[in-house]
C-alpha cells in the first residue's frame, strides 16, 4: 500500500550513506523483509524500478529482497510456530497469550557499491 | 572493471524517520507545543470529531490544526469555521505523513502561542502507524460501521495508540457491532489504550474525550 513512500525513504537514507562513503554508484541493495511486515515484495520491486530511473545513484541498482519468515512465540507452552499458518492462537496449547518473535522487520541489510 | 565493495547497513528502513521524530518531539517540548496525531480510516468522522473537540476546548487551550490529505482543502475549510488556526498539507500522493513533513507543517502553521497542535493524518490504518510523526500522543477513531473486528485486522495501528475513540455510537442499533468484543480486541493488542465511545454528530461522549485530552496536555506540560 505504501511501497512507493518506503522506497523514497530507503533511497534518501542510502544517499546519505553514499555521500559519507564516497560512493560513485550503487549496484545492489539487499533488504530484509518480514513476512507480516505490511509491505508487498512485488509492489516494492515495481516502485523501485520506477524511482531508480529518476535518481542517478540508483540507475543501475538491483533490488534484492530476502524474506524473513514470521514466527510467533507462545507464553503458555513456550513453543514457537508459523504465524502465517496459525495466527494469534497457539496451535499446540490454544493459548491466545502469544507474541510475534520475528516477521515484522523491514531492514536495509547491505549495499553493493562502486 | 569497476571496483565493487559491500557496505553493511543493518538498520531498519524506519530508523531515519524515528530519529527525526525524536528530534521533533524534543523541539516541541522546548516550545511547549503538545502535538496530537489523529488517525483513522477515511469516513470515520475525524473532521466532525475535531470540530466538536475544538468547540469543547477553545476557551481553555490555543489550538492549531494541520489537515493532511492527498489532495483538496475541504477539511481545512470546514475546520476554519471553528475559529481555530488551520493549514492544509498535501502529501502529493503519499499515504501517510512522516516526521519531516510534520515539521514542515508545523513551520507553516507557525506554532507561536499554540498549546495544542492537532495533526489530522491521512485516512488510512496502515502506514500512518509505521511512521512516527513526533507526536506527544497518538489517537485514533474507529467508527461503528467499520466493524468491531478492526483491531484484529490492523493490529499495529491499535498497538501504537494512547486513546481510541469509538465514533458514531448513535447508529449502534443498526449494526452488528459488539462494544464489549471491540474493547477486548483493542486491549488484546494494547492493554494501555484508553477507549472512549463518542458520537461526534450528537456530541455524546465528546466532553469525556475533551477532558482526557486537556488532562494529558496538562500532565505533559508539568512533566
Amino acid at each position: 500500500m505504501h511501497e512507493l513512500g518506503v522506497v523514497f525513504h530507503i533511497m534518501d537514507s542510502l544517499e546519505k550513506v553514499a555521500a559519507e562513503n564516497e560512493v560513485e554508484g550503487i549496484s545492489k541493495v539487499v533488504l530484509e523483509l518480514g513476512e507480516v511486515s505490511t509491505v508487498i515484495e512485488s509492489y516494492l520491486q515495481n516502485c523501485w524500478k520506477w524511482a531508480a530511473k529518476k535518481r542517478e545513484l540508483f540507475s543501475e541498482a538491483e533490488l534484492v529482497v530476502e524474506i524473513l519468515p514470521a514466527v510467533t512465540y507462545c507464553e503458555g507452552c513456550e513453543k514457537t510456530y508459523s504465524t502465517v499458518e496459525h495466527g494469534k492462537i497457539c496451535p499446540y496449547c490454544h493459548s491466545p497469550d502469544t507474541w510475534l518473535l520475528q516477521g515484522s522487520e523491514f531492514n536495509i541489510k547491505e549495499i553493493e557499491v562502486y | 572493471m569497476k571496483q565493487v565493495r559491500i557496505l553493511e547497513i543493518k538498520q531498519s528502513v524506519y530508523a531515519d524517520n524515528d530519529r527525526q521524530a525524536e528530534l521533533l518531539r524534543q523541539e516541541l517540548r522546548e516550545k511547549g507545543v503538545f502535538l496530537l496525531n489523529l488517525m483513522s480510516s477515511p469516513g470515520s468522522g475525524k473532521t466532525t470529531t475535531l470540530m466538536k473537540t475544538i468547540e469543547a476546548l477553545k476557551d481553555k487551550l490555543q489550538i492549531g490544526v494541520m489537515e493532511a490529505d492527498i489532495d483538496s482543502d475541504v477539511d481545512a475549510r470546514t475546520i476554519s469555521e471553528s475559529g481555530a488556526k488551520v493549514i492544509q498539507l498535501h502529501t502529493g500522493g503519499m499515504c501517510h505523513l512522516d516526521a519531516e513533513m510534520t515539521r514542515q507543517g508545523l513551520d507553516g502553521l507557525q506554532t507561536e502561542g499554540i498549546e495544542l497542535a492537532i495533526l489530522e493524518n491521512v485516512g488510512n490504518l496502515v502506514c500512518p502507524a509505521e511512521f512516527d510523526t513526533g507526536a506527544s500522543k497518538n489517537a485514533m477513531i474507529l467508527s461503528v460501521p467499520e466493524g468491531d473486528d478492526k483491531p484484529l485486522k490492523y493490529p499495529l495501528m491499535f498497538s501504537i495508540c494512547d486513546v481510541v475513540l469509538i465514533n458514531k455510537i448513535d447508529v449502534l442499533p443498526y449494526f452488528d457491532f459488539d462494544m464489549e468484543k471491540c474493547r477486548e480486541y483493542i486491549h488484546m493488542r494494547n492493554p494501555r489504550a484508553k477507549i472512549i465511545p463518542v458520537c461526534a454528530r450528537t456530541g455524546e461522549g465528546i466532553q469525556e474525550w475533551a477532558d482526557w485530552l486537556e488532562e494529558e496536555v496538562r500532565k505533559w506540560r508539568e512533566a
